[in-house]
């Protein structure tokens, strides 16, 4: 990697103050960007830590039933501390990676990367929750946008993500062999007035709402109602690990799973 | 009852004493005063015209010691070739120049260009970056037939084609096979690939080069599975040292696998560059270099045939084979799809009649090579899925029809060159239907069913030549070294041995198994032997290890070492004893008079010959200290037969291996612990071989699984719980333990049982796809479930 300086302020104001300083870049838990900079392939002149911000750590519910998680918090905190109030929440952070990356990767990196093979963002989505940052609140559905893209602006700080809680949800996760992150993975979410379903792993675009079988399930919360659905192959990914066809595939295969957990 | 010490006991492992608490010196580990570190800049284009290499600006950067690139190594050896292939022609191979570091053009992405060495890593990645580098891109040539074809581009402009060899096998039997073929009632015919890996030990490869200029000695530290015959290889061939000026030290290796045979361009660069700046310098890889600059594994492109009788006798085989040789030639790699594969073509079956041939090619890929297994494994698994096909094409059960043509009567002579000494293939699979639990198949097969899975049963049976020998025998067939091995025995006054064996542990339980041996012959505590190995230094000029050689052939250096200790003492005890020697006998560390209670203590014989106050000295010499070197009479023949269980989701395509059993025949064993583990091993690599393990390069010639984010290593989640027997013992005939090898049996013997299960498990569920490539990844099953 290339020499960098390090800061690390204890609140958000002194983090944003931290990365108004020239081609400076934040660090949460450093699982993408630690191996980034080993292998040169960004040069931040600073690098600004949010793992001193004690207010961007925990769990917490808020006045309306909402999950609150600190923007900084582990994902083994979450798998623990959340299960509970949200078991698919905390099943899915339980699943990412292995034990070190669980102790190390945080929420808030993870939704701001918006890896299109990330965990994470399936949930949010499906979920409909609410991005917080040092500045303001962002709906879900306007976050992701698009692979590796975010509402974030330069040098925006998620600090907490606030999950409403389903009735009841289910991740079904398919994996990549070597990486071992979603191939295709589908949060099911079913709310009293609606379901949602967000599908990472799979399409160009990163993670997204396969609304077609939100609308079937809304009207009839079975498996047997997706199991005539498809999405489009040539808008999936398509690598050493498997065609868009198969993606695409994989995405209804795994919406009916997660469904059919939850009938 | 099992034993408690000595041969036949499961002693454990000394050496994980130091692996598992963290205090193991590894290569990594050596750091010497004034250390500099070098970084390799690497082609990231596949194949091109090296116009000019710029390092003026590098050079001034912070921290550089010396930059060197190909122009420096012009009066330096290419990095040579061990083997040399004699073509169906009569024609020796190709054999192109391999230089330390590029010059001219570059062949393969990975290949070193230049080499900065600084005062640190740090710095001299940073002025790697400031060279410049001019190169004029040619196409690359990847695919293997269309690298021979007319008129493609050529990798080295000094040779006449792509092509390194064609070769034929047995030349002069080909028109009997083909023969054979047109009066065939059945032929069954099978095309495949044996999919490219990368080896990936856990410790990466690490060089450090030292010179000490008052006394003209180099010292090379190095992660080699050989150190004498990287001294040998690199002293003589590349840089023009004497041995006896050069060391090299491979001290605890992290895993080899084959890939730490061969030597390296990097460790002749650590070695001359010490001396030209005239100070340590060290490089390790890091795990991205690896990926790119270890040579590979397997890439074969085969199709064969096998003719068969009305009732069903196999009476012919035939195989073609392309063979990626990689932009160069590896140390060993001609003889792998050669003398390594085409011998093993008869397998475990009296077929009379086989021609192989192979023609091995260069492509714009880093070179290919031995890895665990080397040939065997390419000969197992096309010999064996495509009896399964003929099987299934017959409508007759896999296994009666290999039982059918089981050669029964050994020593038996193939019609591929080699003479079975020993084997009892129908002991190994009547074991493996008792410990597969074939009987109960259908009932967990209705069980998966239950739950909307399909489950599948795949056998295989497996032979493979160990210990490769002798001498003078792969002398003639291209060998550019003999294999022997070696050993010495060292008794100490107090009665201690120490044994320095030319063999070489990484990983394998060397520190533990030799010592048994040598306890069992002597009757003494294991915890008075030790062994030392690899520096050259320090211990007799031998081969290393790899082919499942050390116990087979290493071992019985020391057990002829260790008999003429056993001799000489017996003449010390017998004259301490006022006997006659021919009436001493040892047992249980002490030697005593036939038919008397006479005895002397093995440790007061010892002092003796140390402290020879009372000691014949007009007869024998004092001390106590033998060498053996041994040549092998002929390979050694393990052979098993495997069984695989999967089961697999039609829907997303996810094979689990659900039961995986191994009855192998090693011959006598040491320590049966230390065998099961090997056979853990080896089947967790044919496992991940069959699975998951992929080495893949686009048209262009970019490795597009440069890392484990793609290239998908099998973990304990994707192996089951191994049952493991190897109870039929035919011990080899020719070594003096009746040891065989047991090191790549599970690789070898593993690959087809998988493929085999899976075929099964599809057309359980109504698809018969004929064959299916591996890895037999989820996205590839789904493609065939839904072809």
């Amino acid at each position: 990697m290339y020499d960098f300086d390090v800061e690390k302020p204890t609140s958000i104001a002194d983090a944003v103050k931290a990365l108004g300083r020239e081609e400076a870049q934040p660090l949460s838990g450093g699982q993408t960007l630690i191996p980034t900079l080993k292998a040169r392939l960004a040069m931040p002149s600073v690098l600004v830590s949010l793992k001193g911000i004690a207010e961007m750590r925990g769990v917490c519910l808020d006045d309306d039933g909402r999950v609150c998680i600190g923007g900084g918090t582990v994902h083994a905190t979450v798998a623990k501390e959340v299960a509970t109030h949200y078991p698919a929440l905390a099943g899915l952070a339980a699943r990412i990676g292995d034990p070190a990356v669980r102790n190390r990767g945080t929420i808030g990196g993870s939704v701001a990367n918006n890896d299109p093979s990330a965990c994470y963002p399936s949930a949010v989505l499906a979920s409909g929750a609410t991005v917080v940052t040092n500045a303001r609140e962002i709906a879900a559905d306007d976050f992701f946008q698009g692979m590796f893209a975010t509402a974030l602006d330069e040098g925006e700080i998620v600090t907490e993500v606030k999950f409403p809680v389903p009735e009841k949800a289910h991740y079904e996760k398919f994996i990549q062999p070597a990486s071992r992150f979603p191939l295709v993975a589908v949060f099911v979410a079913k709310f009293a007035d609606g379901v949602r379903v967000a599908v990472t792993g799979a399409s160009e675009d990163g993670v997204f709402r396969w609304t077609e079988a939100e609308t079937a399930l809304s009207a009839n919360f079975s498996a047997e109602a997706v199991s005539g659905l498809s999405v489009d192959g040539s808008s999936m990914i398509s690598d050493l690990h498997g065609s868009g066809d198969y993606r695409a595939h994989l995405v209804g295969v795994m919406t009916k799973r997660a469904v059919a957990a939850l009938a | 009852m099992p034993k408690d010490g000595g041969i036949g006991a499961s002693s454990k492992r000394r050496e994980d004493i130091r692996f598992l608490t963290g205090e193991g010196n590894y290569t990594d580990d050596i750091n010497l005063n004034g250390q500099a570190y070098v970084f390799f800049l690497r082609s990231d284009i596949a194949h091109g015209v090296l116009n000019s290499v710029d390092t003026s600006a590098a050079e001034a950067m912070p921290g550089v010691v010396k930059i060197f690139t190909g122009a420096d190594f012009e009066a330096v050896g290419s990095i040579p070739c061990g083997w040399q292939v004699t073509d169906k022609h009569g024609e020796v191979m190709q054999e192109p120049r391999h230089p330390v570091l590029a010059h001219g053009k570059v062949r393969h992405v990975g290949e070193p260009i230049a080499a900065v060495v600084a005062e640190s890593l740090s710095e001299a990645h940073d002025a790697a970056e400031a060279i410049v580098v001019d190169i004029t891109d040619l196409p690359a040539v990847i695919d293997m037939k269309e690298a021979v074809k007319e008129g493609a581009p050529k990798l080295h402009d000094d040779l006449t084609s792509n092509l390194c060899y064609d070769w034929g096998f047995v030349e002069e039997n080909k028109g009997a096979v083909d023969k054979a073929f047109e009066e065939a009632a059945h032929v069954t015919t099978l095309e495949l690939v044996n999919n490219r890996l990368v080896a990936n030990p856990m410790e990466p490869r690490v060089a450090v080069g030292d010179y000490a200029r008052g006394t003209g000695d180099h010292t090379l530290y190095t992660t080699s599975q050989n150190p004498h015959v990287i001294r040998l290889l690199m002293g003589a061939f590349v840089l023009g040292i004497p041995e006896h000026k050069l060391r090299v030290v491979a001290p605890d290796v992290g895993g080899g696998f084959g890939t730490k045979i061969f030597h390296y361009q990097e460790e002749a660069f650590c070695t001359f560059a010490a001396k030209a700046c005239n100070r340590p310098v060290k490089w390790t890889s890091s795990r991205s270099e690896a990926f790119m600059s270890d040579a590979h594994g397997r890439d074969h492109v085969t199709k064969i045939q096998m003719a068969l009788d009305k009732d069903n006798n196999f009476t012919a085989l035939r195989t073609d084979t392309y063979a990626n040789m990689g932009a160069y030639l590896s140390t060993f790699a001609p003889s792998v799809p050669t003398w390594l594969h085409g011998t093993l073509m008869a397998g475990n079956y009296k077929t009379p009649l086989i021609y192989v041939n192979v023609k091995a090619v260069f492509t714009n890929t880093v070179p290919v090579d031995a890895y665990r297994g080397a040939g065997r494994p390419e000969a197992t698994y096309q010999l064996e899925r495509l009896v399964d096909k003929c099987a299934h094409e017959l409508g007759v059960d896999p296994i009666a029809l290999r039982r059918q043509n089981f050669i029964t009567e050994f020593p038996y002579a193939t019609p591929v060159a080699v003479e079975y000494d020993t084997g009892d293939y129908v002991a190994t699979m009547d074991k493996l239907e008792e410990i597969s639990d074939i009987a109960g198949f259908a009932a967990r097969r209705k069980e998966s069913e239950a739950k909307g899975k399909l489950r599948g049963f795949g056998v295989n049976c497996y032979i493979e030549a160990c210990g490769i020998a002798p001498s003078n025998l792969v002398g003639q067939l291209g060998a550019r070294a003999g294999l022997y091995e070696s050993a010495t025995v060292r008794v100490n006054a107090t009665g201690g041995l120490v044994v320095m064996t030319g063999s070489h542990s990484h990983g394998q339980g060397h520190e533990t198994a030799f010592p048994q041996v040598i306890a069992e012959m002597i009757g003494i505590p294991e915890d008075m032997i030790e062994i030392v190995h690899g520096d050259t230094a320090n211990t007799p000029m031998g081969m290393g290890t790899y082919g499942s050689r050390s116990l087979a052939v290493g071992g019985s250096a020391m057990v002829r070492a260790t008999e003429k200790i056993i001799a000489k003492a017996k003449k010390i005890a017998s004259h301490l004893l006022e006997a006659s020697e021919g009436d001493i006998e040892l047992k249980d560390g002490a030697f005593s008079v036939a038919g008397t209670d006479k005895s002397v203590a093995w440790g007061d014989v010892t002092l003796a010959a140390y402290v020879p106050h009372n000691y014949p000295l007009e007869d024998i010499e004092p001390g106590l200290e033998e060498t053996a070197f041994y040549d092998p009479s002929n390979f050694t023949y393990p052979s098993g037969a495997y069984a695989c269980e999967v089961e697999l989701d039609p829907e997303t395509g996810q094979v689990t291996i659900e039961r995986f059993s191994a009855a192998d025949d090693f011959g006598n064993i040491v320590n049966p612990m230390i065998v099961t583990g090997q056979v853990h091993g080896g089947l967790a690599q044919g496992i991940g071989q069959a699975l998951m393990e992929n080495c893949t390069y686009d048209s262009d010639g970019q490795l597009l699984s440069a890392s484990y984010m793609d290239y998908a290593m099998p973990r304990a989640s994707d192996v089951p719980f191994y049952t493991v027997d190897h109870s039929c013992q035919t011990p080899c005939t020719h070594n003096p333990l009746g040891v065989k090898g047991c090191g790549e049996a599970g690789a070898i013997g593993s690959p087809p049982a998988v493929v085999n299960a899976v075929l099964d498990a599809m057309r359980s569920g109504g698809k018969d796809v004929g064959h299916i490539d591996m890895p037999v990844t989820p996205a590839r099953v789904w493609a065939a479930m839904n072809s």
